[in-house]
């Protein structure tokens, strides 16, 4: 259905452009002493609010931890196929071994990712995160994939409610099964 | 050191200057443009270019460049490097002498153009302009619409709608804006060309002649349709129909690129610049410090003196009617183009004679009841 808008005869004065352009030259006047809206880009960032899904990062967790156990849950869930995992062992002399696994490699290709966040959602070991970083840019294709190395420099460490693998651990060693 | 006072050896320093000057104030202006739009619309505008001595001063040049002072140097030569793009399909003659045509009207008319005065040793005032032409207003008006030349002629010979459109409109709008401001100034040159006094048109006398009250306040209406056909003239928003970026990309400078692009934009902002210091000269008293007033007034007799305040009076006033263009050009959306023909046509142009006939009486009255 058509909305039809009514609009207002202009009266005497609106039809004589002059005083309605001193109008409009008083606004923007006062607009000049104002302070700016707008940020001064590379040296200040905006604050991003929290549960922004910015560029997907690794975690530790706050022992130290790297808490991928490499399931690559991530890398099949991916829709447009931008995660890979290289899974490997951890070794019997990690401070961790009772975890058994850990990526060898991990890739994130950030031409492909959508930054949809369905690698944060189905970890099971809250060990991938979308944080706050929200730009990514660099001068060729192999640069604009993040390698583990630098997935772990983005993400830092988060804090843990659960330290899942401890209790696992202690179970284990009182002999009761945690499972 | 003969030739040091050769009035010929003077005129060509001077006139060097004056271009030196038009240029730099063009940079300036535009300078200007962007950071009074950027405010106007809560933003921040260039403050990032900085020269590798004087920007790093404390304080000083960091304010400097946060101003975006070096701002000129940058853009301009930008517009010398870059590439320059002669499209195939143009008429090569007529599309390099184009952006020539329209910025040398705008530098030739600065030669009329008195910016001041000095006192010589008579105590007379000389006034400090490269020709001191009898005819100035007429040859200022003469010029100045040559200017529409270069846009028409760079709509035409870039050989494309868009460009051709945007030339069909300047010419359109010049002409039906022309009359109006032509008009618009006659009662002035009435009232100085009066009986018992000395006949002129010399853009000096009219100063003169603003010793009392300054035309744009015992002539408003002149002054103010004056004004909107010099925005007109100079295409400037709202009447910006030869380019619309909107419409008609860019209009007549389409197809024009780094260094010709470059004339047409020094043009258009030395039009400006000379449209602001004639609208000094004829309506706000040029270098008058204010109505009733004078230099002379508060005393000063020395030639240098006298010359240096009368030109800083001047260039003050010109930079407020600056101002007004780009402060005018951030507020009023641009008219529709049938909008722009009503408007000259239907309003101004009418309303300029009626304001003609009307002040034909008063300067009647005046001259032959009141002052006689």
């Amino acid at each position: 259905m058509a909305i039809i808008l009514k609009r207002k005869p202009l009266n005497f004065l609106e039809r004589l452009y002059i005083p309605e352009v001193v109008r409009g030259l008083t606004t923007t006047f006062l607009k000049i002493f104002e302070k700016p809206v707008t940020l001064e880009y590379p040296e200040q960032r905006p604050t991003i609010p929290e549960g922004y899904r910015g560029v997907p990062t690794l975690v530790k967790d706050p022992e130290g931890r790297e808490k991928c156990v490499s399931c690559q849950l991530c890398e099949f869930v991916c829709p447009p196929k931008a995660i890979r995992i290289i899974p490997g062992e951890l070794g019997d002399d990690a401070p961790n071994a009772h975890v058994e696994k850990g990526p060898k490699e991990f890739d994130i290709d950030m031409l492909r990712c959508i930054y949809c966040g369905m690698c944060q959602e189905v970890c099971p070991e809250e060990a991938i995160w979308l944080q706050n970083q929200f730009s990514m840019t660099g001068y060729s294709r192999a640069e604009m994939v993040n390698n583990k190395a630098k997935l772990y420099e983005l993400g830092g460490t988060l804090p843990d409610q659960h330290f899942k693998w401890n209790k696992k651990r202690d179970a284990a060693e009182n002999g009761g099964n945690h499972h | 050191m003969e030739f040091l006072t050769n009035p010929l050896f003077l005129k060509i320093v001077y006139g060097v200057g004056v271009t030196c000057a038009i240029m730099g104030l063009c940079s300036y202006t535009v300078l200007a443009e962007r950071k009074i739009c950027s405010w106007i619309q809560g933003r921040v505008g260039p403050n990032r270019t900085s020269l590798p001595i004087i920007g790093s001063i404390p304080y000083i040049g960091r304010f400097l460049t946060r101003l975006g002072i070096f701002q000129p140097a940058a853009d301009g030569l930008k517009f010398l490097f870059k590439e320059e793009m002669t499209p195939g399909h143009v008429n090569k003659f007529y599309f390099i002498l184009a952006p020539i045509l329209s910025l040398i009207p705008a530098l030739t008319t600065v030669a009329v153009v008195p910016f001041g005065y000095y006192v010589n040793e008579i105590g007379e005032q000389i006034p400090l302009v490269l020709a001191n032409l009898d005819v100035g207003i007429l040859f200022i008006f003469a010029i100045s619409s040559l200017g529409v030349y270069g846009i028409v002629l760079g709509g035409w010979a870039s050989n494309s709608k868009y460009p051709f459109l945007g030339g069909i409109r300047a010419s359109a709008q010049m002409i039906s804006y022309e009359l109006a401001m032509g008009v618009s100034v006659l009662p002035i040159f009435m009232w100085i060309n009066g009986p018992d006094r000395e006949g002129t048109l010399n853009l000096f006398h009219v100063v003169q002649a603003q010793e009392g009250l300054w035309f744009a306040m015992w002539m408003p209406v002149s002054a103010l349709i004056f004004l909107v056909c010099l925005f007109a003239e100079t295409n400037r928003l709202p009447f910006d129909m030869a380019e619309s970026e909107t419409e008609l990309v860019g209009g007549f400078n389409t197809e024009y690129s780094a260094f010709k692009f470059g004339l047409f934009f020094v043009g258009e902002y030395a039009h400006m610049i000379v449209g602001s210091c004639v609208m000094t000269l004829l309506f706000l008293g040029g270098w008058q410090p204010a109505p009733f007033l004078t230099w002379e007034f508060f005393g000063v007799e020395n030639g240098l003196l006298a010359a240096v305040l009368s030109v800083g009076t001047f260039m003050g006033k010109m930079c407020g009617f600056l101002f007004l263009f780009i402060w005018v050009r951030w507020t009023l959306p641009r008219f529709r183009y049938d909008q722009v023909m009503k408007l000259g046509w239907q309003v101004l142009l009418p309303l300029s004679i009626a304001n003609f006939i009307v002040y034909i009486f008063v300067i009647y009255f005046l001259d032959t009841q009141i002052l006689n």
